[in-house]
């Protein structure tokens, strides 16, 4: 299993990790249902605006899901920052994560904080708790089809 | 009476890959059990202890339910409700 992402990509999240901290930064990234193509970058607000949680606001969820059921989307990436801790899925992240096909993604900004400097980005895939990591491809740009 | 109830990918074990159920009941309550029925296990990935599970979203007409009321939220024929698993970890 591999994460293939387009660098312009990779570089919105890691800039969206670093803006927020110290705060958790979240988003996704849609693609057409079935196809595991990361293309729509989505950046969330962390409702909980919290160091230690994030969670997408209820109704902004309901747009974000009306919006990529209309476009024949789902969330390939589902990506959160760690700010103190490592880029690796917690507890609770385990716990909650509900998308089966999506690329779990964690960055953490625990190094460098807002400032210029590499983070840890990491992709997971969470199937009923268990957790396994993948490869990260970092592509100039995704393959046209 | 038929309510249409928009069921997440994570769900739709329950309702044999249907993304969308038809279901009745004059409250958020009474539609939970009247889809239960025909969906047997549902209700319990719904609801904790008699509430709503905290990381779950119900909808009624774009509504969060939890601000019309949760499980007693009024339903009437016609109604859509969309339910959406919380996106939110630690």
């Amino acid at each position: 299993m591999v994460l293939t992402i387009d660098q312009a990509t990779y570089d919105a999240i890691v800039a969206h990790a670093k803006r927020d901290h110290p705060d958790e930064a979240c988003g996704i990234v849609a693609g057409p249902q079935g196809s595991d193509r990361a293309e729509r970058l989505v950046e969330m607000v962390n409702a909980a605006g919290s160091p230690t949680f994030y969670e997408f606001d209820s109704m902004d969820l309901l747009q974000l899901y009306k919006q990529m059921d209309a476009n024949d989307e789902e969330p390939v990436v589902i990506y959160h920052s760690h700010t103190a801790t490592g880029a690796y899925p917690s507890r609770t992240d385990i716990g909650l994560a509900q998308e089966p096909q999506a690329h779990y993604v964690l960055v953490s900004t625990r190094e460098h904080g807002n400032n210029d400097g590499p983070v840890e980005f990491r992709s997971y895939r969470i199937v009923d708790g268990e957790v396994t990591e993948e490869e990260v491809a970092v592509v100039a740009q995704l393959s046209s089809n | 009476m038929a309510i249409e109830v928009r069921i997440p990918t994570i769900l739709r074990t329950y309702t044999g890959g249907e993304k969308a159920v038809s279901g009745d009941g004059a409250s958020l309550s009474a539609l939970i059990d009247d889809l239960e029925t025909n969906h047997p296990g549902l209700k319990e990935r719904l609801l904790d202890n008699g509430d709503l599970r905290r990381f779950v979203n119900v909808y009624v007409n774009d509504e969060d339910v939890r601000f019309i009321g949760g499980l007693d939220a009024e339903l009437s024929d016609g109604d859509e409700v969309v339910v959406l698993p919380a996106v939110a970890g630690g």
